[in-house]
């Protein structure tokens, strides 16, 4: 994994990080200094680029998986087939909502509210909360929605525990689905956000904390004054990483509701799914993903703007 | 942790999705003339293993009858709808195309078109087993042009299984024949009234469910609404399938009937996609389900061997015909399906693929077959052989219905049908949609599905 100690993404990410490499430097790089990264470039646009570049073409053609002899280019068809079709703006729409609740709300907040309580408790406490938050985001996701759709199933642990409370119980993948899968990706995917944010909250100067402390800023001051502040960066990062996963979660949707009942948690993923390969419409379904990567690369850009902006 | 974890993500992850990529592009390899590879589907409960033990045998008898020849298996383990699209992604491309394929009849059509699979007459003129296979089987892997793709393996019927337990506690008959719908309604009543905390009528419904809503469900339903003399769903003569037609409207009637009187399961149970799987290892044995509208094919999950055995099946469960809806000639109706095996056009080894098929289907490997997953003959000389008759209860009702049986107009718009009917179903269990706007929903949906090759009858 060279990569990681490549040392352009080691530097630190100050206001003033820009590196000065554009120090005027016209000779030519030797041939024999790039050679050694062309195996890398040529894997990479062969099995990266070139993928992403055929499911581009594909968007744009009629193609089917069976029942057809021959495909044909269709332009912009399949696109304004989406836009026109009831079933895909519903899974825009509950791709937004599972996105927004689970992910910036749900990861985001509680990733960092975890992160801030071990800060301050003992390291028997630390290491068994951790334990637990990583067990869940070790799990494969099928897993993890197996164990989901257990708790949440009319007999399951859920109600059980509602039933013992003497509280009503209902079939909550059936009445709350989008709710359920929610909640589903907020438990298998806050570990990430606390050891993004366990780590940024280590970096921030004891110095700065005591001085503001001494200064009589209370808690809620010194967050929002000075620990915030100080993450923003990876608050930045860790907001973009999980919009991208959240986007993409398909596997635990599939296994906890198929998307039903009556497509009300079908997000953008499952929808492409039925598409492509229950209905075999490839190149329909295709488009379907390439506009989910353009609402990938709409948050993203938010977020980079938002990185952008100094304090 | 001092690492800042965030600066050597995004490189990381770059890697990771690189590293997925290649890994998911692996796996082909090239042809070897003595090496036959067969793709089969591969049951998802890992305690049924009769389609595994039963070519473990054949392997055997064909590696033995043809020396230096080696058969390998490529088991796809999925469920149906995602062992279809694995298939054809492998039949895609010759480095992954299998030499012998098993194909539902579901499908065939689709894959013929596309020119997935080769024409069998070559190979089925020089066998004189295929005559023994009964016509509609035949017909069954036809394509349109008239070249036949698959050589079945055997066929379904489906039919109604009833709870003698339950149904004397009702105060119902023990040798029950329904002769119209409202027989069969007016049964779950009396047993809903009657016998409480078990589910009274079990109707295959919705996406979740798949083909089986479908097939299991809806078209027993609709196939009985007609005259019987033409396809309620498709139209031969003009090619075209048929929209807003009142059987259409009657069948989504009966599962609305079913689901808001609470005949059937509860509607989030109905919906549960692992529902099929908790009605034959569940509720039926346990005797918590008073009717279910169902396959031949069920008694395969009790078989001793099959992990959940259930041999008293033959004496707690009864067999009725799924009546038409008035009662119209012929009486009864059943929906026929089943499998066949197929080589695709991109395969190494087409010609050891067949000799392999002719060991599959000499007569006595054919019945050990159809007894082992108790599936109905396709050959005239088994369905005729008392060992197989007597093999299992239930066999022989499942054998004449094939006389009252229909086969699905599986052509390649069929799946995108098939799913429009899902979810016009769903609408009307779940109580979203009316009968009327569901079946409306179905029409627009049929139009695009089929490219507007539609006829309103």
């Amino acid at each position: 994994m060279s990569t990681a100690t490549d040392p352009g993404l080691e530097k630190r990410p100050g206001p003033a990080a820009a590196p000065p490499r554009r120090a005027a430097r016209p000779r030519r790089v030797p041939l024999l200094r790039v050679l050694p990264l062309t195996p890398a470039v040529v894997l990479l646009l062969l099995f990266l680029a070139g993928p992403i570049a055929y499911c581009a073409y594909i968007a744009f053609t009629d193609l089917q998986l069976t029942g057809q002899a021959e495909d044909s280019f269709v332009g912009f068809e399949n696109f304004t087939t989406a836009f026109g079709d009831d079933a895909f703006l519903n899974a825009v729409w509950l791709t937004l909502v599972f996105t927004v609740i689970s992910a910036l709300v749900g990861q985001n907040t509680l990733g960092l509210a975890l992160a801030a309580l071990m800060q301050r408790a003992s390291k028997p406490v630390r290491t068994l909360v951790g334990g637990i938050v990583i067990t869940a985001w070790v799990l494969p996701e099928v897993v993890a929605g197996f164990l989901l759709y257990a708790f949440f199933r009319r007999e399951g642990t859920l109600n059980a525990v509602l039933d013992w409370l003497h509280l009503p119980t209902q079939n909550w993948l059936f009445t709350l689905p989008i709710l359920a899968v929610s909640f589903a990706n907020v438990w298998r995917g806050t570990a990430f956000s606390m050891l993004v944010y366990s780590a940024a909250l280590n970096e921030i100067p004891k110095e700065i904390t005591e001085a503001a402390e001494v200064d009589g800023a209370g808690g809620w001051r010194r967050l929002w004054h000075i620990t915030l502040p100080m993450i923003r960066r990876s608050i930045g990062t860790n907001l973009m990483l999980i919009t991208l996963q959240t986007l993409s979660v398909f596997g635990l949707i599939w296994v906890m509701t198929r998307g039903g009942p009556g497509g009300r948690s079908q997000t953008l993923p499952l929808f492409m799914y039925e598409e492509a390969f229950q209905k075999s419409m490839i190149g329909y379904g295709t488009a379907v993903a390439l506009l989910l990567l353009v609402v990938g690369s709409l948050f993203s850009v938010v977020y980079l703007r938002l990185l952008r902006t100094e304090v | 942790m001092p690492v800042r974890p965030t600066a050597a993500l995004p490189p990381l992850l770059a890697v990771a999705l690189a590293a997925a990529t290649l890994t998911a592009c692996g796996g082909g390899s090239g042809s070897d003339p003595d090496t036959l590879k067969v793709s089969f589907k591969q049951s998802t409960d890992n305690s049924v293993k009769v389609m595994d033990t039963y070519l473990a045998d054949i392997k055997k008898q064909f590696e033995k009858a043809n020396p230096g020849k080696k058969v390998e298996f490529v088991p796809i383990k999925a469920p149906d709808s995602e062992y279809y699209t694995k298939l054809q992604q492998m039949l895609r491309s010759p480095k992954t195309a299998p030499d012998l394929v098993y194909e539902d009849t579901f499908l065939i059509n689709s894959d013929i078109t596309s020119g997935y699979l080769k024409p069998l007459d070559p190979y089925l003129a020089k066998w004189p087993d295929w005559d023994q296979f009964i016509d509609t089987a035949k017909a069954a892997a036809k394509g349109e042009d008239g070249k036949t793709y698959g050589v079945p393996d055997g066929t379904d019927t489906r039919g109604l299984w009833f709870d003698k337990g339950i149904f004397a506690k009702a105060g119902l008959p023990a040798d029950w024949q329904p002769k119209t719908w409202d027989d069969v309604l007016d049964a779950a009543r009396t047993i809903k009234k009657k016998v409480p905390g078990v589910t009274p009528l079990n109707v295959y419904t919705g996406k979740p469910a798949g083909e089986a809503a479908t097939m299991q469900g809806f078209e027993m339903l609709l196939y009985g609404t007609n005259d019987g003399s033409s396809d309620p769903l498709y139209d031969k003569g003009s090619k075209k399938w048929i929209a807003g037609s009142q059987g259409f409207k009657d069948a989504l009637a009966f599962v609305e009937t079913v689901y808001k009187e609470k005949l059937g399961p509860d509607v989030s149970d109905a919906l549960d996609p692992n529902f099929g799987t908790r009605v034959r290892g569940e509720l039926l044995p346990e005797g918590k389900l008073g009717i279910d509208l169902d396959g031949s094919w069920l008694p395969q999950d009790w078989l001793e061997g099959s992990g959940h055995e259930w041999p008293e099946w033959s004496r707690k469960l009864g067999l009725a015909a799924m009546p038409t809806q008035h009662g119209q000639a012929p009486g009864k109706v059943s929906m026929s399906g089943g499998w066949t095996w197929a080589i695709p056009a991109k395969a190494g080894n087409p010609d050891l693929a067949f000799e392999f098929v002719k060991t599959m289907q000499t007569k006595a490997n054919a019945k050990k077959w159809y007894i082992a997953n108790s599936g109905i003959a396709v050959r005239e000389d088994v369905a005729a052989d008392p060992a197989y008759v007597d093999a299992q209860p239930g066999i022989k009702f499942f054998t004449d219905l094939v006389a009252s049986t229909h086969y699905r107009p599986a052509y390649p718009a069929y799946p995108k049908v098939s799913t429009a009917i899902q979810e016009a179903m769903e609408g009307v269990t779940t109580g979203d949609a009316s009968v009327e706007e569901a079946a409306k929903a179905y029409d627009e949906e049929l139009e695009s599905a089929t490219d507007g090759q539609v006829i309103e009858k």
